[in-house]
């Protein structure tokens, strides 16, 4: 036998552990084509299980917009990697741009990532939808000329949720427990749920914040217990949602957990029976209107399986990037930033149409508060939600849930 | 009533060490008797989740949680039979390597197989809720996983301590080359090794699938914290393995209990400072061919 020492091995040990949690690498397509379009989403880490599904909606989306000719004739091809953790998106954004000659970005959920490349997409002038990322800073205070923000922020959520935790008198003279990641986003998810609990008479007694990569939430679910709250709060992300409403049930607490994020792709995750509260979303596959049965019809046949709001927000995005080269005839930052923030309308397979708002670039659309579906009245193990009512109420305005000027301080340089 | 609510994090990491034990155990005895790190270990843990939720579809959960660690307990004798054993007594770099490689292969077929999203899967009713004890809560699944870990490691001590079994493994560990003298192949004895120990890991993988995300990466995510437990308990030592894994389990809630965010850094803290003053973990013996 070779002759070796113990401490040797141990470190190289250590050392391949640690790198097994780094992320592998995926191009997924990259034949020589004309328009290149960088696409960076998590697929490893706590976002990866929703950012699979992000990868498929633009994968689709690329496919039908080549079979029918490209944009502008011409054939587009589209990068999509992992995007793995900020620093790291932040490199390949470069990447993508400089050396693979990107025109344009688009992808990404975690909020942290988003902002690495934001950052990126205005150094090099290129301009970058950040699809998934929901925290309010990122069309606020760090806001940009060249950034996009397609889905809802942290404060619609919170309003999308509140609302209907109103009506159930969950809110007023209540005590509140919070549950929070601890990245960008919880914070500034956590900074609009302390806004909407002091408007609204609801005090907080107690907030854990949870590192990204905690798989076992039992201490803090002791100390949830501890604090005898009357109802909790989640304010987590991605797996973290996942396990934590599995260990919620198993624990069987009495008291309601309701929650300003989650993803449906989270909630097929968690196992029968054990969702309940109400949370917030920003599409689902079973909202009834023609464009939007026609994809997910389209997608099931593809894949499978009905697509998770990820893969729809990622579709309608590279749907819309297409549309407005077509319109502008261009793939330049300055005419496709002017025809944007012209507010022009786009189809986004809900009841009314959406645009981004000109001043901080958010995509302004419904959202949808949801409640669970009991077990029995489940068509199949997606059928889970029951989607509430669109919000704002029809007639009302759009941007009405939309953080204001003052809440959302957004100053773009020119 | 401050001491009451320590007093519950305590209980609660004993029990999480429990199942950090499930995943240590294994590794600590295929390191011990053969040599090798096996960073593949978590894949096991990975597949024995995913195989017993495809069982608990058709069977039950009964069923699932003893089938799925024998199915993937038969996979570990492919495994040690045209993996493992070309790497005894090479360069233990290679087996690092292959056993990595193999951890990866294995997380990229789940995604084939499974897809790479989450799959769900849920506890039994019955299992649901908490077990009062006066003011004293406790999780009954919880509560169920800590009985399977004792029974388990009961077994594993009287296998190791009380059989001719147990007798060469041990021997194994400290001389091989006087095993070897005395006519017995250790060959055997390392496939059930081997055996024991994936086995272990899959039954982990098994409980912890209702309570926790089961995703192609759990493998990945457990190994670390995994390897933690052993390098603290010491090699060789069936009982520093046990007392490492419990205490990783109470040190982390404790923590969290005290300074939610410092929970996932404290383990590694716990780690530096048992090898400050023992290098050879807590429990862990001299064992020759390793120094």
């Amino acid at each position: 036998m070779t002759r070796y020492s113990r401490r040797t091995l141990l470190k190289s040990g250590a050392a391949f552990a640690a790198a097994s949690t780094l992320g592998f690498p995926s191009v997924v397509s990259a034949q020589a084509a004309r328009i290149k379009i960088g696409h960076l989403v998590p697929l490893t880490g706590f976002l990866g299980a929703i950012g699979s599904y992000a990868q498929l909606g633009v994968k689709m989306a690329a496919e039908e917009i080549n079979a029918s000719g490209g944009i502008m004739g011409r054939q587009i091809d589209l990068m999509s990697e992992d995007s793995v953790n900020p620093a790291t998106a932040s490199t390949k954004a470069q990447r993508m741009i400089e050396q693979d000659g990107a025109a344009l970005l688009l992808g990404e959920i975690s909020s942290a990532s988003s902002l690495t490349i934001m950052q990126v997409a205005e150094r090099n002038k290129k301009v970058f939808f950040s699809t998934g990322a929901r925290s309010d800073a990122l069309r606020g205070k760090d806001c940009n000329r060249y950034s996009f923000h397609c889905d809802i922020p942290n404060t619609v959520m919170v309003n999308a949720v509140g609302t209907a935790l109103l009506q159930k008198g969950l809110v007023k003279g209540k005590k509140f427990v919070t549950l929070t990641a601890d990245y960008i986003f919880g914070h500034d998810l956590l900074k609009a749920a302390k806004a909407f609990f002091s408007a609204n008479d609801a005090t907080l007694i107690g907030d854990e914040l949870i590192a990204t990569d905690v798989t076992d939430f039992s201490p803090y679910l002791l100390k949830v217990r501890q604090a005898k709250p009357d109802v909790v709060c989640c304010n987590l992300a991605g797996n973290q949602v996942t396990n934590l409403v599995k260990q919620y049930a198993e624990f069987g607490f009495p008291y309601p957990l309701v929650g300003f994020n989650l993803n449906t792709g989270d909630a097929w995750a968690m196992g029968e029976g054990n969702l309940s509260g109400t949370w917030p979303t920003v599409w689902y596959h079973t909202l009834d209107n023609p464009a939007s049965k026609a994809f997910v019809e389209a997608f099931s046949k593809k894949y499978g399986k009905p697509p998770e709001n990820h893969a729809w927000i990622e579709y309608i995005t590279l749907k819309m990037i297409a549309q407005a080269i077509n319109e502008t005839k261009s793939t330049e930052s300055d005419a496709l930033i002017g025809h944007f923030e012209k507010q022009t309308q786009f189809d986004i397979m809900k009841a009314r149409k959406a645009y981004f708002r000109s001043w901080d670039h958010q995509l302004v659309q419904e959202a949808y508060p949801f409640t669970v579906k009991p077990k029995g009245e489940m068509k199949d193990k997606w059928d889970m939600l029951v989607l509430g009512e669109a919000v704002p109420a029809a007639g009302a305005d759009l941007e009405s849930i939309y953080p204001t000027k003052t809440q959302n301080p957004c100053n773009m340089k020119a | 009533m401050q001491f009451g609510f320590l007093l519950e994090q305590v209980v609660n990491g004993l029990v999480l060490g429990g199942y950090y034990l499930l995943i240590a155990l294994g590794l600590s005895l295929i390191f011990s008797v053969g040599g090798i790190v096996n960073l593949a270990h978590g894949a096991f843990y990975a597949l024995g989740a995913y195989i017993s939720v495809e069982i608990t579809k058709y069977l039950g959960f009964g069923s699932a949680v003893v089938l799925s660690p024998v199915a993937v307990a038969l996979l570990g004798i492919l495994f040690e039979r045209f993996v493992l054993r070309r790497f005894y007594s090479a360069d233990p770099i290679l087996s690092l390597l292959v056993t990595f490689a193999l951890a990866m292969v294995t997380e990229q077929a789940i995604r084939i197989i499974w897809g790479a999203p989450p799959i769900s899967a849920a506890i039994p009713q019955v299992f649901r809720g908490s077990v009062f004890l006066g003011d004293f809560l406790f999780s009954r699944y919880r509560l169920l996983i800590l009985a399977v870990v004792a029974a388990v490691l009961l077994g594993v001590w009287l296998l190791l301590h009380k059989t001719s079994f147990g007798r060469v493994v041990r021997a194994g560990i400290q001389r091989p080359d006087m095993v070897a003298a005395l006519g017995i192949r250790l060959q055997p004895y390392m496939t059930a090794i081997v055996m024991l120990g994936v086995g272990m890991a899959a039954l982990g993988g098994a409980f912890f699938a209702p309570i926790t995300i089961v995703h192609p990466a759990m493998g990945a995510e457990i190994i670390t914290v995994a390897f933690v437990v052993v390098v603290i308990g010491g090699l060789g030592s069936f009982w520093g393995v046990v007392i490492s894994a419990l205490l990783v389990g109470v040190v982390r809630g404790i923590t969290i209990h005290f300074a939610p965010a410092a929970g996932e850094a404290s383990i590694y803290v716990l780690m530096f400072l048992v090898l400050m003053v023992r290098p050879r973990g807590l429990l862990g013996e001299r064992i020759e061919k390793f120094e």
